[in-house]
Formats: structure tokens, sequence, C-alpha cells
């Protein structure tokens, strides 16, 4: 191994050189080659490729925006939901805190008590999204996958507690007995082989 | 004084006035959208059909803007620089022929407001005294971009003006006459009597001086964003900067009638196609032309540009006039 290797790593392997036409040094070298880029035109190439563009059907980058929407990636990170759980269409939130402890711009707030059957009810849970810089760690770090990110972006509001108290994040019974919760794919979520890796209990001792 | 001539010719300046202006508004429109199909783009999508209404819209916000005049602006000159664009633009239409003669209830009209006997020479030389709108503009703006777009259209004016008057030169010495009458009836035996054939050097050097007059897109460098914001126009708004606009709009117009007329046959009518027709035809295409090229090719420099005028295009004009002279004796 040469000290070559280390001294010129701003080289990879792979990369492709580009050998530039040398610099004309004499008054005919200059005019030869003034002549021949004038002539080569490949300013009409540029005009060619335009006009080609102009005429090719349905090639428009542009995504006329309230009409149509991307789809986001099961990644994306945006305005965060409350998940119910599947089964019985209560809350998945147990109330454990570690969202709250783990997000690293303290804008998770939750308020717990003991309902009457002694279980953790979660009273109030808000997110201060003036200060998440929605880095998904408290998806990340949900146990119950309780706390998830969805795929709305357009969170532009009046008032600056939209979108950050728990009835505006928690699936609505409603839209849930309609069977419109979604199971979340992205941050945080289990993977489709997550079974597989399951080892069941021993029963026998 | 003959008042039927009067009279006729206030209606023609204000015709002329008033669909050249619709002509170069609509111009911004058809320029959008051209320039957004060529870059992938739909250009204006929601007012009207496919944008259509964009230049109401444009209208209502320009002529409803605030009109602010900058503090340490030369408040006059600042205020007055604006209507000079238009002005001179809509001045040298009065010298160019737009339409063959025609005739309505047995009156006979020609559409050019003034056949004056040196048209193309006072054509150029009005759309020329239009570079003091750009220039004042920049020198009374008190702003450095401003500043720079003004020493840059002294640049520009120096180097197409000698271009597209030598350039000129070779195809009058053929016809004779500086009335652009005369140049249109000159080419009247069809596409062949056309003087882009005989002089296609003069016309090429002619357009390019075009493109550097109007300062379109590879000599836009009185006004190019990314070098000096908006040049001359920076600290310009509302309707004032509109006039600028409609200005530069109207001289591609012009330009686009001048190269029709002196080196594509005019208003000649063609096989069965009516004058009329040809000539809009003509300016059609090449106002696309401008478009088009304004979305395929950079820009230059301005050393670049007085380099190409003065080093290039004046010494090959020299010549073409030289061979032109040789022939015709």
């Amino acid at each position: 191994m040469s000290l070559e290797q280390f001294s010129k790593r701003d080289v990879a392997p792979g990369y492709i050189f580009y050998n530039a036409e040398a610099k004309p040094k004499t008054g005919w070298e200059f005019f030869k080659r003034g002549f021949s880029r004038a002539l080569k035109g490949e300013l009409f190439v540029g005009l060619w490729i335009v006009l080609r563009e102009m005429f090719a059907k349905g090639n428009t980058h542009t995504v006329s925006y309230p009409q149509e929407k991307l789809a986001m990636a099961p990644r994306y990170r945006a305005i965060h939901k409350l998940l119910r759980l599947q089964e019985s269409g209560s809350e998945r939130c147990i109330g454990c805190g570690l969202c709250e402890k783990i997000c690293i711009s303290n804008c998770i707030r939750m308020e717990t008590k003991l309902d009457e059957n002694s279980r953790k009810e979660v009273t109030k849970y808000t997110i201060n999204f003036g200060r998440c810089i929605y880095c998904g760690y408290c998806a990340e770090v949900c146990p119950e996958l309780a706390i998830v990110h969805s795929g709305d972006y357009e969170s532009a509001s009046e008032q600056r507690a939209h979108f950050g108290l728990k009835e505006d994040m928690l699936t609505p019974l409603d839209e849930f007995k309609a069977n419109k919760q979604q199971e979340f794919p992205g941050f945080g979520a289990l993977s489709d082989d997550a079974d597989s890796f399951v080892k069941k209990t021993p029963l026998a001792y | 004084m003959d008042w039927a001539i009067v009279i006729e010719t206030v209606i023609k300046a204000v015709v002329v006035l008033s669909v050249v202006a619709g002509m170069a508004a609509f111009a911004t429109f058809i320029e959008r959208k051209v320039l957004a199909y060529m870059q992938r783009r739909l250009g204006p999508m929601n007012v009207g059909p496919h944008g259509i209404l964009q230049l109401a819209a444009d209208g209502i916000k320009l002529f409803t803007k605030e009109d602010i005049v900058p503090q340490n602006a030369v408040k006059p000159i600042f205020k007055f620089a604006p209507v000079i664009a238009p002005a001179t633009a809509f001045t040298a239409m009065a010298a160019i022929p737009f339409f063959p003669e025609f005739t309505v209830f047995g009156y006979t009209v020609t559409p050019i407001i003034s056949d004056i006997n040196v048209g193309i020479l006072f054509v150029m030389g009005v759309a020329s005294a239009g570079m003091y709108a750009p220039l004042l503009a920049g020198m009374s703006s008190s702003n450095k971009w401003a500043l720079l777009g003004a020493a840059r259209t002294v640049i520009a004016l120096l180097s197409f003006e000698v271009v597209s008057g030598l350039a000129l030169l070779a195809p009058l010495m053929m016809i004779g006459s500086l009335s652009l009458i005369d140049i249109n009836d000159f080419q009247v035996g069809g596409i062949g009597s056309w003087l882009v054939w005989s002089q296609p050097m003069a016309f090429l050097l002619f357009v390019i001086a075009g493109f550097a007059e109007t300062n379109r897109t590879p000599f836009d460098l009185i006004e190019y964003e990314a070098e000096i914001v908006s040049g001359y126009a920076t600290d310009y708004s509302g309707m004032r900067w509109g006039l600028f606009f409609v200005g530069e709009y109207a001289n591609m117009i012009t330009v686009a009638f001048l190269v029709s007329i002196i080196f594509l046959g005019g208003y000649n009518p063609l096989w069965i196609i009516p004058g009329a027709i040809m000539i809009l035809l003509k300016i059609s295409a090449f106002i696309f032309l401008f478009l088009w090229v304004r979305a395929a090719w950079p820009h230059v420099r301005p050393d670049q540009m007085m380099w190409l005028c003065w080093k290039i295009l004046m010494p090959i004009a020299l010549i073409n006039i030289l061979i032109t002279g040789i022939v015709l004796i």
C-alpha cells in the first residue's frame, strides 16, 4: 500500500477524468477554435432541446398543489397522532411518560391519574409544536406505538395551540368505528416480519 | 390644413397605442406560458382557463400597488423616467407600416401613422433614445444595483447601435430608400425576392442587434437578476415599473416588425395568404424566437457583449457592406 492512496483521498476509485481540449497557443489555433465553435451549432442543440420539451406531452414536473398532493412516505415525520387499540378502541397510551422524558426540545407534557380501576389514565397530553423539531424520538421510544407521526404536513393554523392538544391528535371515536384508523407503518413501528422474532413463552413451567 | 388627415392620424395613433399595448400585455402571458412549457412547468394556471385572465390580475395588481419613491432618489427624474420607455417605443411605431392598404366604406386607409421618407432612420433613432429611460431611472434611483444597470445601459447602447446601423446599411444600399413602405415594396415578388436571401449576413447581424436593443436574453445584462437584482428597475414598483415593462415589450414588437419588413418580405401577400396575415405570422414567429432563445441560452457578460459587437460583428458588417458595394457596382 503506497502513500499515494492516503494523500489523494479526494479522488475516489471510479472517477472519470475529463481531458479538456488543450488551450490554443498561437493565433492560428485561436482562430481555428473560434471558427469551429461558431459553426458547430451547439447553441442550436440547446434550442432544439427546449423546443422538444415544449411539445412533449405530460412531462411537467408541476404538482398543482391544492388540487393534487404528493403521497408522503411512511417514515415522513409531520404532525403527531395518538392512536387507539385496534380491538377495543381504548387509547393505546399507557401514560408511561417515556416520550416526555426523551423529548429533546421538552415540548411534550402529559398529566396522568389513576382511574377507578387503578389503571393509569392520561388526562392531558399536549405537544408544543412551536418547539417540536420533529425528530421522531417520541414515536421511536413509545412502547405501545401510541404516539406516531402522521403525514399531515399542512400545519398552518390561526392558533399556536392547534394540532397540539390531546383531542386534536387522538383518533376520534367515530372515525375509529368507521375503521379509518390506519395502522402506522413508519417511524418506530414494528417491521412486517416482527412476528417471526417472537419467542413463545413456554407454559410448561 | 385638412381636418380629415388630423382626425385620421389621431384615430390611427389611438388604435396603434391601444392594440400594441394590448399585444405587449398579452406577450407577457405568452412568454410566461412558453417559458413554463419549455422548462417543464405549467405556468399560470389558476386565473381563468389555463391562466388566461392572469393578465387582468396582473394589471389590477400593478395599478393598485403602492407607488414608492425612495427617500434619496432624485424625485422628478425618478418619476419621469418610466414615461420615456413606452413613449419612445410607441413614437418609434409612427413610421412603421403595419398592414397593407385596405378600404373601409370606400375610404382607403394606409395603416401607417406617418410615411416619412427617413422612416427606418426615425425608428432606429427614437428606439435608441428609449435607452434614456433605463439610464435616467438607474441614475436617479440612488441604488447601486440601479446605477450598475444604468452603466450597463450605456454599454449596451454603444455595442448594438453600431452593429444595427452598419447591418442595415447594406440592404438600404440595394433598395435606395429609407422609407419602410419602399423597403416593403422592393420585395414584392414572392419568397425569392425577400432580402434575407440576398443579405443573409445583414439579417443575422440585425437580429443579434435586435436582441441587444430589446435587452433580451443573450444580452439582458442591464437587468440580469443574478448579478444586479433588477438593474435600473430595482427601486421601481407598481405602475411605474409597469410602464418600463410595456415599453420593453412594445420595443420587441417594433423590432419584430422591422425585421419582418426589411428582411422577410413585410406585408406582401404570399400565394393565397393575404399580406396582413403574413406579417402577423412573421412577427409572431419572431416574438416566439425571443422567448425561445430566453429559455435556451445563457446570457453574456458586459465585456463579452462589447467584445462580440465591436470585434466580431462590426467587422463582419463592414465586410458585408464592402461586398454589397462591389456587387452593386
